[in-house]
């Protein structure tokens, strides 16, 4: 099996997404969140065979939110997911609205189960929850934690350090 | 494979291989394993073979591994949130702290998404600097692993081997950047300061060394019949498993899958220059090992024809919106003393939008999501670290192996715990 063997990816268009272009000449796709499963299976058929990247965004206070389709209402959260074609030597990103009252996205597991990790992430660090994930549990803080770091109302420093050795004078 | 089998082989592989073997420490204390002859223990995360602070829970059933979690997050630093409150150009300095072992690479991938977001063309001799640089940090780092890949599986030797040409790579590392590690030296715009006088020489006398040093490591440990009996056909894994877990890098190409973006998708000037992709053909630890030996010679030659081709002019963008007046220009102009200054203390903004970069490091597709709001500091600055993403082939890779066979394997996986927690 070689890069060159997979199908080469077909137009972008008859998903029925909105598409957009990034800065960089890059393709965006905006699903709705419930489409997302279903799209990014139409997209692995057309020759995106891995997925490299999914990330939370929580745009909460953000100046200036960047280019989004008309179609697409903006939403608190987002979760970028990087698709790449190995054989037509691309990748597209789909750009996923999520309100903050229900952060949930269905989970990309079945398709493709790298994003297990990734997605525990999202969740760990933004709240998110991805329906049908197999382990949905924090990954990188302790069990126990409470809030979400990355969230942007989240400040720097309202843990206070804790110092083990201060007052224990061994 | 069909989609269709490949996925339901996922799902059915990921649930009963590993992915929801999780227990808190006191569940796992009471909890009965599967099978009555089973039992769950601990390894890590302090173990001297885990490559830092990787914790594995196993389950096994006499010597053979049935199942295994990895539980990772005991280096977590929140390095993505502050870098939220970091500006563009103090933004390398926090993410080179990510994979120690090739820093350079995360202030790449860092760099290339701001540029793209600045819409900044490069001068040649910085496209060009950053290149020898990569190639000299991907020497270094796989010597590294030629070096703890030996003291894993008992060849103590190749360890002070290995160390021993690391720190020749990066004793010249040290006197481009000015430091060994670390280096905050590939900068949004550019590169931080030009090459020094005699580092042609520095280099020439290096990649000699090495080169040569590189062929004792074949005598020490390829041909050698117990390296063998150790590496080969332990830790196997196919390629339709990598590509659906998102493994890239000397894991996905052990598995005989050509996929390296310095050819594939070419940044920086890779596309002007002679290489071979190192491909393995059986997906195990022995591949592992060969491909990063292989691709270390492959640096070497990358580097002798960057040394030919290497341009001059500046090796930064002219742009005073993201450089700094020079050093000379400060003691004389007012303007410059001012320009220098708010550079250094506000930053300077950056377009909104967001944009993806991804550079070939060591470890594989290591990418850099950054989303600006327009302001002087990245809104959210996300790191793809390869290590995170692979480490999550250790289940497949394990599963049906002796306990004597995970260290072999974890250290083919070549995971760097800083980049896995970030």
């Amino acid at each position: 099996m070689t890069a060159v063997d997979a199908p080469a990816p077909q137009g972008l268009s008859r998903l029925g997404v909105a598409v957009s272009e990034d800065p960089g000449g890059g393709t965006v796709l905006h699903p709705e969140r419930e489409r997302l499963p279903e799209v990014v299976e139409a997209l692995r058929e057309a020759g995106y065979t891995q997925c490299i990247d999914l990330c939370g965004v929580d745009y909460l206070g953000a100046d200036d939110r960047g280019r989004l389709p008309d179609a697409v209402a903006p939403q608190r959260f987002e979760v970028a997911v990087t698709l790449i074609s190995h054989s037509g030597r691309e990748r597209v990103r789909l750009r996923v609205q999520v309100p903050a009252a229900d952060p949930s996205v269905p989970t990309l597991f079945d398709t493709f189960p790298g994003t297990e990790n990734l997605e525990r992430e999202v969740f760990d660090m933004f709240g998110i929850r991805f329906d049908g994930h197999p382990d949905m549990t924090r990954i990188l803080m302790p069990e126990d934690w409470e809030g979400h770091p990355l969230r942007k109302d989240y400040a720097v420093g309202v843990v206070p350090v804790r110092f083990k050795a201060a007052g224990d004078q061994r | 494979m069909s989609a269709g089998a490949l996925r339901t082989a996922g799902r059915v592989h990921a649930r009963s291989g590993g992915a929801v073997l999780r227990l808190s420490e006191a569940e796992s204390l009471t909890a009965a394993p599967s099978a009555p002859e089973r039992m769950i223990i601990n390894m890590g995360p302090q173990h001297p073979s885990t490559h830092g602070v990787l914790r594995l829970l196993l389950e096994l059933d006499g010597e053979t591994v049935t199942r295994c979690k990895p539980i990772i997050g005991y280096l977590h630093t929140g390095m993505e949130k502050t870098g939220e409150t970091l500006t563009y150009l103090q933004g390398p300095t926090n993410v080179t702290r990510m994979d120690y072992s090739s820093p350079l690479f995360c202030e790449l991938a860092f760099s290339m998404a701001t540029e793209t977001l600045l819409g900044l063309e490069l001068p040649p001799r910085a496209t060009w600097i950053r290149m020898l640089m990569c190639e000299l940090n991907r020497i270094s780092s796989h010597l590294l692993f030629q070096a703890t890949n030996g003291m894993d599986l008992g060849a103590v030797s190749m360890m002070l081997y290995g160390w021993r040409e690391r720190e020749e790579v990066l004793r010249l590392l040290e006197k481009i950047t000015g430091l060994r590690m670390n280096h905050n030296y590939i900068r949004p715009g550019g590169v931080a300061a030009d090459l020094p006088d005699g580092w042609r020489d520095d280099t020439l006398r290096l990649l000699e060394g090495v080169g040569d040093r590189l062929d004792e490591y074949d005598a020490l440990l390829t041909g050698q019949p117990i390296w063998r009996e150790r590496l080969q056909g332990v830790g196997v894994v196919s390629a339709a498993e990598c590509l659906a877990l998102g493994v890239t890098g000397p894991i996905l190409r052990s598995t005989g899958y050509s996929w390296d973006l310095r050819r594939h998708m070419p940044y920086l000037a890779y596309d002007r220059l002679d290489f071979d992709v190192v491909c393995g053909s059986y997906g195990d630890c022995f591949d592992r090992y060969a491909i990063r030996l292989n691709e270390i010679r492959e640096s070497i030659r990358l580097v002798r024809q960057i040394l030919d081709q290497m341009p001059a002019g500046d090796y930064r963008v002219g742009d005073r919106k993201v450089t700094p007046p020079p050093r000379g220009r400060i003691d004389e102009s007012m303007e410059a003393l001012i320009h220098h200054f708010k550079i250094f203390t506000e930053g300077f903004k950056v377009p909104a939008g967001e944009v993806y970069a991804a550079v070939e490091s060591p470890r594989g597709e290591l990418g850099c999501y950054m989303v600006s709001d327009g302001g002087p500091k990245p809104f959210r600055m996300h790191i793809r670290a390869p290590s995170f993403v692979n480490l999550q082939a250790l289940p497949y890779m394990l599963e049906g192996r002796m306990v004597a066979d995970a260290v072999a394997i974890i250290s083919s996986v070549d995971p760097i715990m800083g980049e896995v927690d970030r």
